[in-house]
């Protein structure tokens, strides 16, 4: 019998009352967590606001040096810098929570459409690197746990120690010496070669994310030029999280090993390789659902260093030009925008992980 | 005096780290000392740095003129120099001095707001710990570096010198750490406060501060050493990646990794792998070192983790937060961490 036929057996024999009380539990949990996001969203966004207009107003900061004081005078009382703080505080959570994040210093675009246009990017590139994760990091955790104690764990345990350790940029710069410049095997930066790129803008709808654009395209050669252009930077960035995923599901796996269930299937004569693989892996999966949320925290931060190293052109290495540029209403909006999606990915998770298991409820 | 030497002996078998080093075993025991060799070198290393330098971190030139920009390793620069003209042996090591303070100052500022904000939360209640709850939970939620890069242009507009440099630094990874060790003593002395010792302490009169000081604080510090030792190596990784971002300390102020692996970017496409792979792998040496402490600490605490405990056993601490980025080390305890909210 599998896990699965274990907990839909432990389920299906709930009754009916008990199951809508359940469910009347479930929804509450749903809305107290949906309304959660709002005051998170509240605090981070001002946190942000604080810290970001602490050392005075955006415009000095951005041209102090290149106008004259007259002209940086006009252009503060333009923009409203000069009316008093509470009054712009207010103005901008307003704008907030309208979807209005700003406009850009520097070159004078509002900060959704610097959104639009590269978020997609960033977005292949975290699902890249989940991806990673996921191929490096449950199996090795499994494989760990099956051999606890022994040489092949220590090894995989300090590769995970490693992969933690090692900073994306790093693991980015290590990568690029080895397979771009010394093997030429893979590119050194970008998203694409220059040809891909101009075959790309004769897609229809671009979705800023090249993997489905070069599908809509159905040019293979364009498809692989993608492609391997992501392996560096997926493998760069998903370490990282192939190392959280490696010791959360070896230090689960070792947990439900001792499981009651687990030892009654030992008991009919159940092979220990086939109760980690069959019976002990699924349960330990959850607790990977309930971390992903936190991943995407730390995949958004891995993706500014790893889009910097890389020269991949999405949210993070636009941040990173913002920073230099000293343009912080731009870095401002992409920060607080960054938070918006940080809490709600935490939402969705949170759900997920309490349509699965029902302990976490509140 | 035997009694006093015995008695001296007991106090320092009880220490965090000699405790845990006598009752570890095996591959346990052989982790923790890896790792506090490693972590030993490097503090010994950023305490010496002046002496074990051949040059200045921001030496350009000796006696036989300017030391020439990207030389390969060999000669007079074991580790050859960086595009700047900086010897890249000098500057690792004065690295070492750079992030050792930061992780000091760090660690001391965030467990010293944090434990009081923890405590005063977790023991007055009320709105002020709701509050404080979605605060902390907020703030941890968020991806700690971009949380950092807003605190370090606040402090210091971006750049800065050595002694403000390593302040500004420091004080943006406070913002990033505060909540964790909020959390932590928060939920001990919420589980403490009803303990009948607290309640006698009340019943005979002692001040609020005094049980706050006295009965909570002393019980509820039991996992700050694993934190501690946690967040150091994130701190280091944090350090790297501000400097990598550019804002971090300016090379004529101090020697910082991560802003050397920033400027070696380019000289990476062009073959130079001297000057990324030895900050790079400072870094690395580093963090892994105070992470297999740390990682050592947590599983011995583990009932289910650890193999086997020698006979020398008090229950020591597990993490309840973790250094790993957004994660637990220990896959339980994310989720018993959603208990602590409200």
């Amino acid at each position: 019998m599998t896990t699965t036929e274990l907990v839909g057996g432990a389920t299906g024999g709930t009754s009916t009352p008990r199951r809508r009380l359940s469910d009347n539990k479930l929804l509450r949990f749903i809305i107290v967590r949906f309304l959660l996001i709002f005051p998170t969203i509240l605090i981070l966004v001002t946190m942000v606001f604080v810290l970001m207009r602490s050392i005075g107003d955006p415009i000095t900061a951005a041209l102090g040096g290149r106008l004259s004081p007259a002209q940086l005078a006009e252009r503060i009382e333009a923009a409203g810098y000069n009316r008093p703080i509470l009054v712009q505080y207010f103005e901008y959570i307003g704008q907030v929570f309208t979807g209005n994040f700003g406009q850009t210093i520097s070159d004078n675009r509002p900060v959704l459409e610097v959104l639009s246009r590269y978020g997609g990017a960033t977005l292949e590139l975290a699902f890249y690197s989940l991806i990673v994760a996921f191929i490096v990091g449950i199996p090795l955790g499994m494989l760990a746990a099956y051999l606890r104690d022994k040489w092949p764990d220590a090894i995989l345990r300090v590769f995970a120690i490693l992969c933690y350790a090692t900073p994306v940029f790093f693991a980015g710069l290590l990568l690029k010496l080895v397979f771009a410049v010394n093997l030429g095997v893979l590119p050194v930066a970008g998203r694409a070669s220059v040809r891909t790129e101009l075959q790309l803008t004769n897609v229809d709808n671009p979705t800023g994310i090249y993997l489905i654009d070069a599908f809509q395209l159905g040019s293979p050669a364009v498809f692989a030029d993608v492609l391997s252009h992501a392996v560096l930077p997926g493998i760069a960035l998903g370490l990282l999280t192939a190392g959280v995923f490696l010791r959360l599901v070896r230090t689960n796996v070792i947990g439900t090993l001792s499981m009651d269930y687990v030892d009654a299937a030992r008991s009919r004569g159940v092979g220990e390789f086939r109760l980690v693989r069959k019976h002990a892996y699924k349960p330990a999966l959850i607790p990977i659902i309930t971390v992903i949320g936190l991943q995407m925290a730390v995949l958004l931060g891995g993706a500014v260093l790893t889009e910097t190293t890389f020269e991949w052109e999405g949210l993070g290495f636009q941040l990173a030009q913002y920073l230099q540029a000293r343009d912080f209403v731009a870095v401002q909006g992409i920060v607080a925008l960054l938070a918006v999606i940080v809490a709600v990915t935490n939402f969705i998770v949170d759900i997920i992980a309490a349509l699965i298991d029902p302990r976490v409820r509140y | 005096m035997a009694a006093a030497n015995s008695r001296f002996r007991a106090l320092v078998r009880r220490l965090p780290i000699i405790h845990h080093l006598r009752q570890s075993v095996g591959l346990q025991r052989g982790m923790l000392i890896a790792g506090l060799v490693i972590t030993g070198v490097f503090l010994l290393v950023a305490i010496f740095a002046p002496l074990l330098a051949p040059y200045g971190y921001s030496t350009l030139r000796d006696e036989n003129g300017t030391f020439g920009a990207q030389q390969p390793p060999g000669g007079q620069h074991l580790l050859g120099t960086t595009v700047g003209g900086y010897d890249v042996l000098s500057r690792v090591i004065w690295g070492a001095q750079t992030a050792a303070l930061v992780i000091i100052v760090a660690v001391i500022l965030s467990i010293f707001i944090g434990v009081m904000l923890g405590l005063i939360s977790g023991y007055v209640g009320g709105w002020l710990d709701r509050v404080l709850v979605v605060v902390a939970d907020a703030v941890y939620a968020f991806p700690s570096l971009l949380l950092a890069i807003v605190a370090a242009i606040a402090i210091s507009g971006g750049q800065s010198s050595f002694l403000g440099g390593i302040f500004a630094a420091a004080l943006s990874i406070t913002v990033v750490f505060v909540p964790q060790y909020f959390r932590v003593i928060r939920a001990e002395t919420v589980r403490i406060k009803s303990e009948a010792y607290v309640e006698s302490a009340k019943v005979v009169g002692s001040s609020t501060t005094r049980i706050l000081f006295r009965h909570v604080l002393r019980n509820a510090t039991r996992t700050l050493p694993l934190i501690f030792t946690l967040n150091s190596s994130e701190a280091i990784l944090t350090l790297a990646g501000l400097g990598f971002l550019g804002f971090g300390i300016e090379p004529t102020a101090a020697a910082e990794w991560g802003y050397d692996l920033n400027k070696s970017i380019s000289d990476v496409t062009s073959g130079i792998w001297w000057t990324s792979v030895f900050p790079g792998l400072a870094i690395v040496l580093v963090v892994v070192g105070i992470t297999l402490v740390g990682e050592s600490l947590n599983d011995l605490a583990d009932p289910r983790l650890r193999t086997r405990r020698r006979a020398d056993s008090t229950p020591s601490p597990t993490a309840e937060t973790s250094a790993v980025p957004g994660g637990s080390i220990n896959g339980l305890d994310t989720v018993n961490g959603l208990d602590l909210r409200p």
